[in-house]
C-alpha cells in the first residue's frame, strides 16, 4: 500500500496539466457541496434561533382550544393565567399572550389582521415591546417590516382596527404605529399586530387572561397546567425541521449532480489511463506486480486525485468559506415572500463534523469510481499490455 | 554439476486465432547455464518473443515444461510468477517501456522499491547501476528528454539494480543506430562478465548477434541451429 500511494503520487505529480485539471474540477465540487451543506446548517441553525429569540422561547402553554391554524378558535381560546405559574411571571420567565382576531382598515381597505396583546415590560422575547410603553390617544401599536411593507404602514401612522369583544359585540379604535421591526419570522411577523397586554384584555374584556404562556426555560420540568397544553421547543420546531428536510431533497439531486461532474472526471481519466497505459501496466507486470496490484494502483491514484482535491479545495476554499461564513450570504430577492424562515442575509455554519463528513465521503466514492475501470487490468495480457496492442 | 538457469522440454505454445489456434512453438528442448549470453534469433513469427515472454512467466506454456530458476512457468500462480520477475528476473524491451512520469532515478528505483529496500540502500544501489551505464549525470532526467540509446541505458539500469539471476531482452538495440547499439551491448557484455548475470536476447539484429557466445536459430517455432562462438 505504501509503494502503491508512492508510486501514484509520483504518478499524479508527474502527469502534470492533466491531473491539476482533474484536481481542480474535483476541488470546486468539494467547495461547492460543502457552501450548500453550509448554508443548509446555518439555515437551520439560523431558523431555529430566530423562532426561539423571537417567539417560542424555551416553549410554550398553549390554550387547550387554542390551533394556530383555525382562527374560529380563537373567540374561545383564553383562560386565566393559573396562579401556580405567578411565580414565573413575576421573574419576568414568562411572558403571557393574549390572542384574538380582528381587521384593520389602512388605506380604507379591510385587511384581516390577528392582534397579540404581549406586556410592554417583558425581555423574554426580542420583540421591540418597550415600544408599546407609551401614552397616546390611540392604542400604542408594534407591526413586523413584513405586514409594514405589504400594508404600505410606517412609525408614527394611525390604523383604525376593529375586533368583537367576548361577547361577540363589535367595537373599534385607532392604532398608532410605534415601531416595525424585522424579525425573519414570518409567524412572528405576517398579518400581526401587538398591543400591550393590559389593552387588549380591556378591548375583549378578559382581565387576566392569555391564550399562550411564553417561558424561558427549556430544561425545567414543566408540571401539567389546568386548561393549557405544554409545546415543547422540539414540538414547536418541528415544522423548520419538516421544511428542511424538503429542502434537502432539492439540495441532495445538486448534490449528486456535483458528485457526477466530479466523478465523471475521475471516471474518464481511468477509462482512458488503461487504454492510453497499456504499456506502463504491462511494465509493472514485468517488473514484478500481480495484476491485482496494479489495480490497486489505479484505484490510488484515483482515490489521490480526491485527497488532492481535498488539499487544493483547502487553499481556496477555506479563506472563501470563512468569509462568506463571516459575512454571510445575502439572498438575492427578498425572502420575506418565501413564508419561510429565512434570513435576507444568511450565515453559513461549517463544522468540523461537515467538512470531515463531506472530505470523507468525496473520496470514498472517488476510490470506488476509480477502482470500475481500473478492474479492467485484471484481465489483460500482459505480453499483450506489453506492446500496447489490447483494442 | 550446477543445475541449468533454463530448462526447457518438449514446450508448444499455441494461441487462439479465428475458429483455429496457431501454434507459434512446436517442441521446443534448451537449456542455459549461469552466466550465459546467449540470443534466441530468427525472424518475425518465428517464436522468439513467444519463447523469451514464457521464460520471463508473462505467459505460459501450452504443453511441455519450462523450469527457470527451479520454477515451472506453467504451475506457478499469477502471484508466484510475480514474485519470480521480481525477485530474479530483468527485462530490457525494444521501445524502452520505461516510465515517462518518472525521473531517471525513479524508473531505475522501482525494482527496489518493490523489493523493499530501505531509502538508503536504494540510494546506493540506484546510482551504482547508473554508473555502470554511465547515467549518473541525468538522474533528474525524464525519458522524453533523453535520446533512445539514454533510454535503452535507464533500462539496462532498471532490469539490472537488482542484480537478477537473469537478464531478458527482446531487440534491445532494434531503435538504436550502431554506434548506441555497440555502445549498449558493451556494457551489457561488461555486466555479464562482472555480475555473471545470465542473458537472454530474442533478436534478429546482426549488431547484437556478434556480440552472442551463443546463437540459437528459431525458425517456425523450431530450434533449427543451437551455436556456440568460441
Amino acid at each position: 500500500m505504501k509503494i502503491a500511494i508512492k508510486l501514484a503520487y509520483r504518478n499524479l505529480t508527474g502527469a502534470g496539466l492533466r491531473t491539476w485539471l482533474n484536481v481542480l474540477v474535483l476541488s470546486f465540487s468539494f467547495v461547492v457541496i460543502l457552501f450548500m451543506k453550509g448554508v443548509m446548517s446555518g439555515w437551520d441553525l439560523q431558523a431555529k434561533t430566530d423562532m426561539t429569540q423571537w417567539e417560542i422561547a424555551g416553549g410554550q402553554y398553549w390554550h387547550q382550544l387554542y390551533d394556530p391554524f383555525d382562527p374560529f378558535t380563537l373567540s374561545d381560546s383564553h383562560a386565566p393565567i393559573p396562579p401556580q405559574l405567578s411565580d414565573e411571571l413575576a421573574a419576568g420567565d414568562m411572558v403571557p399572550l393574549l390572542i384574538t382576531q380582528g381587521s384593520i382598515y389602512p388605506q380604507g381597505r379591510l385587511q384581516s389582521v390577528l392582534i397579540k396583546g404581549i406586556p410592554a415590560k417583558q425581555s423574554l422575547l426580542k420583540l421591540p415591546t418597550h415600544r408599546l410603553d407609551t401614552v397616546t390617544d390611540a392604542y400604542p401599536a408594534i407591526i413586523g417590516a413584513m405586514m409594514a411593507r405589504n400594508l404600505k404602514l410606517e412609525i408614527g401612522q394611525y390604523v383604525t382596527i376593529r375586533w368583537r369583544d367576548v361577547n361577540g359585540t363589535f367595537d373599534a379604535h385607532d392604532i398608532l404605529i410605534t415601531d416595525i421591526f424585522s424579525s425573519n419570522v414570518p409567524s412572528a411577523e405576517a398579518g400581526q399586530i401587538y398591543l400591550p397586554l393590559e389593552t387588549l384584555q380591556e378591548m375583549l374584556s378578559l382581565s387576566g387572561q392569555a391564550t399562550i404562556l411564553t417561558f424561558r426555560d427549556e430544561k425545567k420540568e414543566r408540571p401539567a397546567v389546568e386548561g393549557f397544553t405544554l409545546k415543547t421547543k422540539e414540538t414547536l420546531t418541528a415544522s423548520i425541521d419538516e421544511m428542511l428536510k424538503t429542502k434537502e431533497v432539492g439540495q441532495g439531486i445538486l448534490y449528486l449532480i456535483l458528485l457526477l461532474l466530479a466523478m465523471l472526471a475521475i471516471f474518464d481519466t481511468q477509462v482512458l489511463s488503461i487504454f492510453k497505459r497499456q504499456k506502463e501496466i504491462g511494465t509493472y507486470i514485468a517488473l514484478g506486480y500481480t495484476r491485482g496490484q496494479v489495480v490497486g494502483l489505479f484505484t490510488v491514484e484515483g482515490a489521490l486525485h480526491s485527497v488532492l482535491a481535498a488539499l487544493v479545495g483547502a487553499l481556496y476554499g477555506t479563506p472563501l468559506l470563512w468569509w462568506v461564513a463571516k459575512n454571510g450570504w445575502a439572498m438575492p430577492i427578498d425572502t420575506s415572500e418565501f413564508g419561510v424562515p429565512i434570513a435576507q442575509t444568511l450565515y453559513p455554519v461549517f463544522s468540523l463534523g461537515l467538512v470531515v463528513s463531506t472530505t470523507l465521503l468525496v473520496v470514498l466514492i472517488t476510490t470506488i469510481v476509480s477502482y470500475w475501470p481500473s478492474r479492467k487490468i485484471a484481465k489483460m495480457n500482459p505480453t499483450e499490455a506489453l506492446r500496447g496492442k489490447i483494442q | 554439476m550446477e543445475k541449468p538457469v533454463i530448462s526447457i522440454r518438449h514446450l508448444v505454445k499455441k494461441f487462439p486465432a479465428g475458429k483455429g489456434e496457431f501454434t507459434a512453438l512446436k517442441g521446443i528442448d534448451l537449456e542455459f547455464n549461469t552466466g550465459e549470453f546467449a540470443g534466441l534469433i530468427g525472424p518475425s513469427g518465428s517464436g522468439k518473443t513467444t519463447l523469451l515472454n514464457i521464460i520471463g512467466s508473462l505467459d505460459a506454456p501450452s504443453t511441455g515444461e519450462a523450469l527457470v530458476l527451479g520454477n515451472s512457468i506453467g504451475q506457478l500462480s499469477a502471484k508466484e510468477a510475480a514474485r519470480l520477475r521480481k525477485h530474479s528476473l530483468g527485462f530490457i524491451f525494444q521501445s524502452y517501456n520505461l516510465l515517462a512520469v518518472h525521473t531517471v532515478y525513479e524508473n531505475v528505483e522501482f525494482p527496489l522499491l518493490l523489493l523493499d529496500y530501505s531509502a538508503s540502500e536504494r540510494k546506493k544501489m540506484v546510482l551504482e547501476a547508473l554508473e555502470w551505464v554511465g547515467l549518473t549525470n541525468k538522474i533528474d532526467s525524464r525519458p522524453p528528454k533523453l535520446s533512445g540509446g539514454e533510454c535503452q541505458r535507464v533500462a539496462i539500469a532498471r532490469a539490472m539494480v537488482k542484480k537478477p539471476s537473469l537478464v531478458l531482452a527482446d531487440e534491445p538495440t532494434a531503435n538504436l543506430d550502431a554506434d548506441n547499439s555497440h555502445h549498449i551491448l558493451k556494457t551489457m557484455e561488461t555486466l555479464n562478465r562482472e555480475l555473471k548475470t545470465t542473458f537472454l536476447f530474442a533478436t534478429h539484429d546482426e549488431k547484437v548477434i556478434g556480440y552472442l557466445r551463443r546463437k540459437i536459430f528459431l525458425k517456425d517455432g523450431r530450434v533449427d541451429k543451437d551455436e556456440w562462438v568460441k
